[in-house]
């Protein structure tokens, strides 16, 4: 008998993934599907408003990480004004920038691994639902607790600091940056009252890496084989290869470390990648022309950017970045969990970068905005948290914006989230006629390596309420789960 | 020496100059009366009523009053205060205003008034009526989603050989702002910025430059719209 399972997060925030398992009469897994059912249409409703307002209006996307969505937006704008894209601003602009997305991925990173991650980690995938969440860690780890509580809260302050606002500020303007740091806000940063200071941040964010690879030792069968599977990697890297997640050059890597994007400038993204739409999700595929549908997929995010740089500019995470690449023996890393230690090597390259822009001067002094000659389109490109987000604009000769195309790193992650639900469905549920929990956050487990958007209306508090339904062929119902 | 006269808002006695509009007379002795339509200096409309205030027991707008002396004035008052947030909350629901994105947040007067007058959820339904913007000027972005018909741009903004830029077509409900584009191009980008700033809301937006005024540093982020009369000393 041919059966179709349904795993679906039933809760009180629009926009949600909802997984289908299929199975078939042997009980064998034929196919997983993640379906997103969100559809939020940013792209139509910036048509006609004034290209100025984009930075503003589209990172209403996100409440997680809006200020990728505010600085991709910025960057497209920049080359619309004619400040050309990366060192076309003034060292303010720039610099101010780079400092609001430092702090954005420090935020988002240990938001991520101390609120939606630990939990799994120090209660394990199938830990009593009851207290595997970030309260269960606060009981039992309240220092741990207390550190993601405060890493957030100084990322939060660096964005306030630069964005005007913790969520949903105004900073970034085409062609630069509407403010400059004050001494007060960098003296807070550098000498702030235990723990708000940049040396903690550093050396919390160490001891988080030092976490994880303790965890990893400890736990290698589950860390090296759940839903680890060959793929593509691309990103942006800085022109000379270094980690860069504010600005630089395309590039992409497949398994096995071969460049198959040679570093090309990303305003002419459109010749590189293409979007396939499937008639089950909202959501599209991306894929690198030159390769196909079938090949040219690709990661984004943590584990991708680590497969495609060569090194990392700030000194502590390049040592951890060593060891990290050893372990692969400087092989592209496939390993989806892998993905959080990559996220936290990226949390202390955060916090390093942090503390260099701190100190320089260029952010309390000097010209905030550049400007040229007008443009009609722009692309820009940043990698945000969760992986390369890309905004394309084009405006009409009365400044209104006519074409609008966003990709968002969850969505150049479909695919492989796809790929994970499968690779983790067909380990732990073949052949079994009876879904377990542990079964069910498996699943949830392996999509939340991926960090996509729709985490944060499912795992906030570790409990995803679940409807797990089972169909046969003919579509009756003959089980059903919730929790 | 001009004449003198003496009055009362609320019972705290006041003084002016004879002939002394009741805003601004109220303004010089320290009292705020909220204004929409109004702008010093040009003839008052006395359309949005906002500066309803009770001259001897009776409604009256004070943007069109002049003081008269002895009169006796009531301006904070709970129906008083009620009726303006009345005429804050109707106009929000007639307009589309997505304040989160609008670049006159923060600098905006309605949207200062409905903190003033502590609105919360608008109690009248929303009208979501569509309404056109105006893109083609190169100086403006006519943006009438957020237009309350003050008419401040119609009464104050003029070309040098004093014609009117803008201009109300239609009437009632279908009224709408219109600019003249021609006599637009050809402001300066300082005039293009006061007529900017002579609306009290985002419907006049000067081109290319949005954002400016950083969160922390815009006209009504430290102190709520008035205050700056009422901490006045008088
Ligand atoms: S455009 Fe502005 S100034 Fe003119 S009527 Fe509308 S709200 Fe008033
Ligand atoms: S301000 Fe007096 S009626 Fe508008």
């Amino acid at each position: 008998m041919k059966q179709k399972i349904t795993i679906e997060p039933v809760t009180r925030v629009e926009g949600h993934g909802k997984v289908t398992i299929h199975i078939d009469e042997d009980g064998n897994i034929s196919q997983s599907r993640l379906h997103i059912v969100e559809f939020r249409g940013f792209e139509r409703f910036v048509q006609g408003r004034p290209y100025w307002e984009a930075p503003v209006l589209v990172q209403r996307l996100c409440g997680i990480c809006p200020v990728s969505h505010h600085l991709a937006a910025a960057k497209a704008l920049d080359v619309i004004v004619g400040a050309g894209t990366g060192d076309g601003l003034t060292p303010t602009g720039e610099k101010m920038r780079r400092l609001m997305h430092y702090g954005q991925m420090f935020q988002s990173h240990a938001l991520h691994f101390f609120h939606l991650v630990s939990p799994d980690l120090l209660f394990g995938v199938d830990g009593d639902p009851a207290i595997r969440n970030i309260i269960g860690v606060a009981k039992k780890y309240p220092d741990l607790a207390v550190q993601g509580v405060m890493m957030r809260k100084y990322g939060q302050e660096i964005i306030k600091a630069t964005a005007g606002k913790k969520i949903h500020g105004t900073g970034a303007i085409p062609g630069g940056i509407n403010k400059h740091l004050t001494q007060e806000e960098k003296d807070s940063f550098i000498n702030g009252a235990d723990p708000l200071n940049i040396e903690k941040m550093i050396s919390w964010a160490q001891d988080s890496v030092n976490f994880l690879k303790d965890y990893h030792s400890k736990n290698k069968d589950f860390i090296d084989n759940f839903a680890t599977f060959p793929s593509n990697h691309l990103s942006l890297v800085r022109k000379d290869g270094a980690l860069d997640l504010y600005h630089g050059v395309l590039r992409a890597v497949d398994s096995e470390g071969n460049k198959i994007l040679h570093d090309v400038d990303y305003q002419d993204y459109l010749n590189y990648i293409n979007e396939e739409v499937r008639d089950w999700s909202y959501m599209k595929f991306p894929f690198l022309t030159e390769y196909g549908k079938k090949e040219g997929w690709y990661r984004v995010g943590p584990l991708a950017r680590l497969n495609t740089c060569d090194f990392i500019p700030t000194p502590l995470a390049q040592k951890e970045f060593e060891e990290y690449k050893a372990y692969t023996n400087g092989k592209p890393n496939n390993m989806s969990m892998h993905m959080h230690w990559a996220r936290l090597i990226e949390l202390l390259h955060s916090a390093e970068m942090i503390k260099e822009l701190l100190n320089d001067p260029d952010l309390m002094q000097g010209e905030l905005v550049t400007k040229g000659e007008k443009q009609k389109e722009g692309v820009g490109l940043i990698e945000a948290p969760r992986g390369t987000l890309f905004h394309h604009y084009r405006i009409n000769e009365h400044d209104q914006i006519e074409m609008a195309n966003l990709i968002v790193s969850t969505t150049n992650n479909n695919q492989p989230m796809n790929m994970a639900v499968n690779h983790v469905a067909k380990d732990v549920m073949t052949g079994q006629s009876k879904i377990t929990e542990g079964m069910m956050n498996a699943v949830e487990v392996a999509i939340r390596a991926y960090d996509p958007c729709l985490s944060c209306a499912t795992h906030a508090l570790g409990q995803m309420p679940l409807e797990l339904i089972l169909v046969d062929k003919d579509n009756n119902i003959i089980d059903r789960k919730r929790k | 020496m001009s004449e003198q006269i003496k009055f009362t808002i609320d019972g705290k006695a006041c003084t002016t100059e004879k002939g002394t509009n009741l805003v601004k007379a109220a303004k010089e002795n320290g009292v705020y009366i909220p204004i929409l339509c109004h702008l010093e200096g040009i003839k008052p409309a006395g359309s949005c009523r906002i500066c309803n205030v009770k001259i001897n027991g009776r409604f009256m707008t004070a943007c069109t009053t002049d003081v008269a002396d002895g009169m006796v004035i009531e301006n904070i008052t709970p129906e008083i205060q009620e009726l303006r947030k009345i005429i804050v909350e109707t106009l929000f629901v007639s307009g589309n205003h997505f304040c989160p994105a609008c670049e006159k947040s923060g600098n905006c007067e309605l949207q200062a008034l409905g903190y003033r007058y502590q609105m919360m959820v608008p109690r009248f339904p929303y009208e979501f009526e569509e309404k056109e913007v105006d893109a083609n000027s190169n100086k403006f972005y006519i943006d009438r989603n957020r237009c309350v018909l003050c008419k401040r741009c119609v009464r104050s903004v003029k070309s040098k050989d004093g014609r009117s830029i803008f201009a109300v077509k239609g009437r009632g409900h279908k009224a709408i702002i219109n600019i003249d584009h021609e006599l637009a191009n050809q402001l300066s980008d300082e005039e293009a910025m006061e007529v900017m700033n002579t609306c009290p809301v985002g419907s006049i937006l000067k081109k290319e430059r949005g954002y400016v005024d950083p969160i922390g540093r815009r006209k009504y982020d430290t102190q709520p719209i008035g205050s700056e009369i009422e901490t006045i000393n008088v």
